[in-house]
């Protein structure tokens, strides 16, 4: 049985010699054309000369293209058409593509694109939000509201008010394979795009429109990524489209490369967020009534920061039974990058946001934060009378009450709360912290129709399983767990089954893998698929042999069909000469789900996915430097496909998550121009930065949702556990205090603003 | 001039070699070369990671992407390709880290692999992971499984195969020795790719000696010093700048030796930052462990004490600890030399006290009179850039302050000593109360900028801190004693 088997990544051996292949790493042509964007360095303004004749004199430039040179328009954006490939008349944001070179090298084309004449006559740029709130700029008219009873009334009746804001920074991907696409002109106008993309399909369309192509003639394939986290899931449709416009236009293979400068500088990023809170507990901690307002920065185009806002709003309450809420959301349009996916997709500022509220509750209350948060959780299952999330989604499936107990169990938590606290009281210069969060995160996308997925299996005659699915392999490990469910169909070892390059040519209209659906929705398609071929088998086994086809076993590499046994490629070989199809397509949608956005209500997710983190951190008074001494985990993977890919998934989630709320840290000049735009300025956490001590264990248990061998989706619930390391920091900086006043620690939470809240703590 | 070095154990010949092409493009563009990857082309996340044996068969990991061609000269170069032994057995690191789970996207994993490969080579097993691997960002795991991975091999034979570089080197050496020859102008254009700018002619030379390099400097004033490059390389990969005429001078023997002097420790300009870490760490271990915080391990491999000070940024962490130690720079022009101060080498932001045609020949530590405290501050804690750093040379008597000398990066334009707060910290108790006058002084000496880093407040702020610091250094244990200490 290969399903629950930790089994390494599927392309382990080619990622450790060096002989994974990403798109930069493909072979050329020898007349490859290399392109590069020429960008704006205006945030906002009207172009009013664009002089490109010493771009085109520049050495080895072939091509260069403004808007007005395309053969049609190109719209690059993934939701509302009002992304030009190439900016039209305006400039949106410092780093907008306003004209693309092609020249014979990489660098050659890099040197070219910074020799235009460009001439913007600025025009009022508008950055912050606070800036956007004031001139009406935003997206969707007005604020999106959802109220759940009546919040301002139960805030009002309320034992304790607590009230605040929280700012939380947005997050560069850093993706370590840069955005990359390479198209190959084909016979007839038919085009071959090989792209680092989380969705293929949606650079099908993107290419097919722009080149005025059916989409049939446009083939989209993509064997991995080097990261994506769902900084590919629109980012890569520029160049993508890009690239194919040129190789039309030359009818030579285009490849291009974002400079890890050009990366930053062009592509969206996570939103950054400011939530007011204002919300009403009793003397008991439980929570009556919050109201949340949203203030969410878009950037200069729609992307997907609807939907992104929306998943904000339907985690706003996390773990917590919340009986009054309102939740105003504002989709801010600004004159910066255009903030798109990042994992956890709006979720964890939604989380952050309550999880910023317990916890100043707990403080104003004198109470454990965990113990105030365990009041609070809904009813655990298996529950007699399940509660509802203010969207109106029964929590059937809510395990974190025994979740947590068992994490702190594990960590010793009473016993260390206890030894912190003395410690700190021997201390001058430093305090130790511990901060606790829990994720209940859901599963689907929230457009419903995007829950389906498709799959296309082979079975050959030697026994071999060629499989193809629509999900991409960002690194998640999704193609060696879809592998792993073919094998356990086939009863094969996953050795047998070959793993191919997701393709719009094998299987077609597929969603993006993204709102860490990857293997639950293809997982199902391909087990569909298998179990196609393996009942057509088993069928023709079972007539030869006289007997019923359920009565044909295939497990071990064999096929038992009445007293015979055979190979697998016996059997296979059988079926062929018994001309039976060997090959079959699968197909999956999620059942159950349904949604209605305009109101707010409904079954948005199929099921939750669970975890919880307890970190333990030090902080140096005296510049507000900090260390992450120590991190407990327990997450809920249902019943894992993988534990060790999970335990990948879970550990890296955690670190990305740290990394958000403290080194991470976004500058913007006053002119809108970005201003950590590479490693050198801009901080993921480094190895050195990773929890010294790190126990990381899952929560095994059966998903009762009927999904894949009762799997759960652990792609990006894990990030939202790094707001542990806050809670900690938060934790630690009130400890400089006398418990009057509460940190309020935003985020990201840098020395700078540690010791800012430090400073605070003594006013 | 023809340009020979070693490729996963075969010879390469360029006869006439591009000098200002990276050893990262020419593996992937010319080589077909593609397990090396580009993740930042600047020398700040590692996916580029490739192993260098020098002749005298020392190993080192250095960031391919500003490792320039001329560099490789008479060395070895290994890439993840030739990691492997030639039967396909896997190195201990490439097992361990399948074994454990080290990579999820791979695109890291090569320069990854690389640099545990290069901790390994070292045969110390109480070789860091931390310090090791800190040039290498992963953005998937976590790092933690690839901790597991480097745990796993510490104690795993070194392959025989890793080792046969140094062997192939000592027998090839006649044929490698550095040649001394420039290399041709007009060089450049049959490699593929090697069309742009970038690769266009440049005068490229490699002195004999720092005698040579002087009076060749001397001759050539406009030309630019090449010593690691992990700047300079920059301007290349970044700035897409055309470099004119360089001189390659690591390993130019007058520039690379340490070597102790009646006024001192002097130190050639052309250490490693890396070899200068070695050399001071017992001496002064606050030093140590700042210099264990530059670039990481594959910039502190190339980097070199004079291009450290040379560059003259007020954000290189050497200058502040080496000015409150007292050092003075030895300044070179043809046959003549002088002897300034270090911090008055430093003018103004971008300005130096160097004249055309003239270099960094040394830089003299003398003894020490006291104790020297130094900290740095920046975001992230190891492989960032200071947002403020600060050295303190202090020496007391019966618990008052005899010598002081402080100097901050990030504080100015220039690496900057601090003469009033010296003034008020002299005579005052070394105590929190007793340095109160210095800590309103640092307001006085310093008027820092904001920029992405920190603010102008949080710099002045944390300055305070530090100084705070050095003085209660000896009370509480700083941050990273509590990490290793204090957890539960």
């Amino acid at each position: 049985m290969s399903v629950a088997d930790p089994l390494p990544h599927d392309s382990a051996r080619l990622h450790v010699t060096g002989a994974a292949r990403y798109v930069d790493d493909i072979p050329l042509p020898a007349n490859a054309l290399h392109l590069a964007f020429g960008l704006s360095d205006v945030a906002h303004g009207v172009i009013e000369a664009l002089d490109l004749s010493a771009v085109r004199a520049s050495d080895g430039v072939v091509e260069v293209l403004a808007a007005g040179d395309l053969a049609r328009p190109a719209d690059v954006s993934p939701s509302a058409h009002d992304e030009p490939l190439l900016a039209e008349g305006r400039v949106h944001y410092a780093g907008q593509p306003v004209f693309v070179v092609a020249a014979t090298s990489h660098r050659a084309a890099r040197v070219a694109a910074r020799r235009a004449a460009l001439r913007v006559a600025p025009l009022p740029a508008i950055l912050t939000v606070d800036e956007a709130l004031a001139a009406g700029s935003r997206f969707e008219g007005g604020p999106v509201v959802w109220d759940k009873g009546d919040a301002e009334a139960a805030i009002a009746a309320a034992d304790l008010v607590v009230e605040g804001t929280l700012e939380l920074g947005g997050q560069e991907h850093f993706y370590l394979e840069g955005q990359a696409a390479l198209a190959l002109p084909g016979e007839g106008g038919e085009m071959h795009v090989i792209a680092s993309t989380q969705h293929p399909t949606e650079v099908q369309h993107k290419v097919a429109h722009a080149l005025g192509l059916p989409q049939a003639m446009v083939r989209v394939e993509c064997r991995r990524m080097g990261g994506g986290f769902g900084g590919k899931e629109s980012q890569g449709n520029a160049l993508a489209v890009a690239v194919a416009v040129v190789a039309q236009a030359t009818g030579r293979p285009c490849k291009m490369r974002y400079d890890r400068d050009d990366d930053f500088l062009i592509t969206g990023k996570r939103h950054d967020f400011r939530i007011d809170y204002r919300a009403g507990f009793g003397r008991d901690g439980r929570i009556r009534g919050v109201a949340f307002r949203h203030l969410v920065r878009c950037g200069w185009s729609q992307d997907l920061s609807l939907p992104v806002a929306d998943r904000a709003m339907l985690h706003a309450d996390n773990a917590y039974r919340i009986p009054a809420m309102r939740i105003e959301s504002h989709r801010l349009r600004t004159n910066t990058q255009s903030a798109t996916a990042f994992r956890g997709f709006g979720g964890p500022q939604g989380v952050a946001g309550i999880e910023r509220v317990m916890d100043h509750a707990a403080h104003a209350l004198g109470l454990d934060p965990i113990e105030l948060r365990r009041r609070n959780y809904y009813a655990e299952m298996p529950a007699p009378r399940p509660d509802r999330t203010p969207y109106g989604q029964e929590v059937r499936d809510f395990i974190l009450g025994g979740l947590t107990e068992k994490l702190l169990d594990g960590a010793d938590y009473a016993a260390r709360r206890a030894e912190i606290a003395a410690w700190n009281a021997g201390q001058r210069v430093l305090r130790r912290g511990i901060g606790f969060a829990p994720v209940k995160f859901g599963i689907s996308f929230t457009l419903s129709h995007l829950n389906q997925a498709g799959a296309l299996v082979h079975v050959y005659t030697d026994g071999s399983v060629h499989l193809n699915h629509g999900g991409t392999e960002m690194g998640q490990g999704l193609f060696q767990k879809v592998a792993q469910v073919a094998a356990a169909e086939f009863g094969v070892p996953v050795s047998a089954v070959r793993i191919t390059a997701t393709d719009t040519a094998k299987v077609p209209n597929t969603s993006a893998t993204a709102a860490s659906s990857g293997s639950d929705l293809n997982g199902m398609a391909v087990q569909a698929a298998c179990a196609e071929i393996r009942a057509r088998m088993a069928g023709h086994l079972a007539s030869l042999h006289q007997i019923t086809p359920d009565a044909v076993v295939f497990a071990g590499g064999a096929v038992q069909a009445g007293g015979a046994r055979y190979s697998f490629a016996e059997a296979a070989t059988l079926a062929w000469q018994g001309r039976v199809s060997l090959s079959a397509t699968g197909f999956y949608r999620t059942p159950d789900i349904a949604w209605d956005r305009a109101r707010g209500e409904g079954r948005p997710f199929y099921y939750f996915a669970h975890g919880a983190a307890l970190t333990e951190v030090v902080v140096d008074r005296l510049t507000g430097e900090y260390r992450i001494l120590r991190a407990d985990i327990l997450h809920d993977a249902g019943a894992s496909l993988n534990p060790a890919l999970d335990i990948g998934q879970i550990e890296g989630g955690y670190v990305q998550g740290v990394g958000w709320l403290t080194t991470e840290e976004l500058v913007w000049d006053n002119a809108g121009r970005l201003r950590t735009h590479a490693p050198s300025t801009y901080k993921i956490p480094a190895f050195g930065d990773r929890p010294a001590v790190f126990n990381v264990a899952l929560h095994q248990g059966a998903n009762p949702a009927a999904t894949i061998h009762r799997s759960k989706a652990v792609g990006e619930p894990p990030l939202m556990l790094g707001i542990s390391a806050l809670m900690a920091l938060s934790d630690a900086v009130a400890a400089f205090g006398g418990g009057r006043v509460y940190p309020a620690l935003d985020a990201p939470a840098t020395p700078e603003r540690v010791l800012a809240a430090v400073e605070r703590m003594r006013g | 001039m023809h340009l020979a070095f070693l490729l996963n154990g075969e010879r390469v010949d360029f006869p006439d070699a591009p000098p200002t092409r990276t050893t990262l493009d020419w593996l992937r563009e010319d080589r077909g070369l593609t397990g090396t990857k580009e993740g930042c082309n600047e020398g700040d996340c590692g996916a580029c990671t490739v192993l260098v044996t020098d002749p005298d068969g020392s190993l080192r990991p250095l960031n391919a992407c500003i490792l320039l061609l001329p560099q490789l000269q008479g060395r070895a170069l290994r890439t993840i390709e030739g990691l492997a032994a030639p039967d396909g057995t896997l190195h201990p690191a490439q097992q361990a880290m399948i074994d454990h789970h080290g990579a999820q996207c791979g695109f890291c994993t090569p320069g990854i692999t690389m640099a545990l490969a290069a901790a390994h080579a070292s045969a110390d097993p109480d070789l860091d992971p931390d310090t090791a691997l800190a040039g290498n960002l992963c953005r998937c795991t976590g790092y933690a499984p690839i901790a597991r991975a480097a745990r796993a091999i510490a104690h795993a034979p070194i392959p025989d195969w890793i080792a046969a570089d140094a062997r192939a080197l000592a027998d090839l050496s006649p044929h490698l020795a550095l040649s001394l020859a420039e290399i041709p102008r007009g060089s450049g254009g049959s490699a593929p790719g090697a069309t742009t700018p970038a690769d266009a002619p440049a005068r490229a030379f490699r002195p004999r000696d720092v005698d040579d390099l002087a009076a060749w400097h001397a001759a050539h004033p406009e030309a630019t010093l090449v010593a690691g490059a992990t700047d300079l390389g920059l301007h290349l990969t970044k700035g897409l700048r055309d470099l004119g005429r360089l001189a390659f001078i690591s390993g130019t023997p007058g520039l690379c030796e340490i070597a102790s002097t009646p006024e001192g420790l002097r130190i050639g300009a052309a250490v490693t930052i890396e070899d200068l870490r070695a050399a001071i760490a017992q001496a002064a271990p606050d030093f140590g462990e700042l210099v264990r915080r530059i670039g990481a391990t594959q910039v502190r491999a190339a980097g070199t004490i004079g291009g450290n000070i040379a560059n003259g940024s007020p954000i290189g962490d050497g200058p502040p600890a080496l000015i409150a130690l007292g050092a003075t720079l030895t300044l070179r022009r043809g046959a003549a030399r002088r002897t300034i101060a270090l911090e008055d080498f430093f003018l103004a932001y971008g300005r130096q006290d160097r004249a055309p045609g003239e270099f960094v020949e040394a830089v003299t530590i003398p003894p020490s009179p006291g104790t020297l405290h130094v900290h740095k501050v920046s975001k992230r804690f190891d492989q960032d850039i200071s947002a403020l750093c600060g050295a303190f040379m202090i020496a007391t008597e019966a618990g008052r302050v005899t010598h002081a000398r402080v100097a901050f990066g990030g504080m100015a334009g220039t690496p900057k000593r601090a003469p009033l707060t010296e003034a008020a910290l002299i005579g005052a108790p070394w105590s929190e109360a007793g340095v109160a006058p210095a800590l309103a002084a640092l307001a006085q000496d310093y008027a820092p900028i904001s920029d992405m880093r920190a603010s102008a407040a949080y710099r002045l702020e944390a300055a305070r801190g530090i100084l705070l610091r050095a003085v209660a250094g000896d009370l509480v244990p700083p941050v990273l004693g509590a990490l290793q200490g204090g957890a539960a």
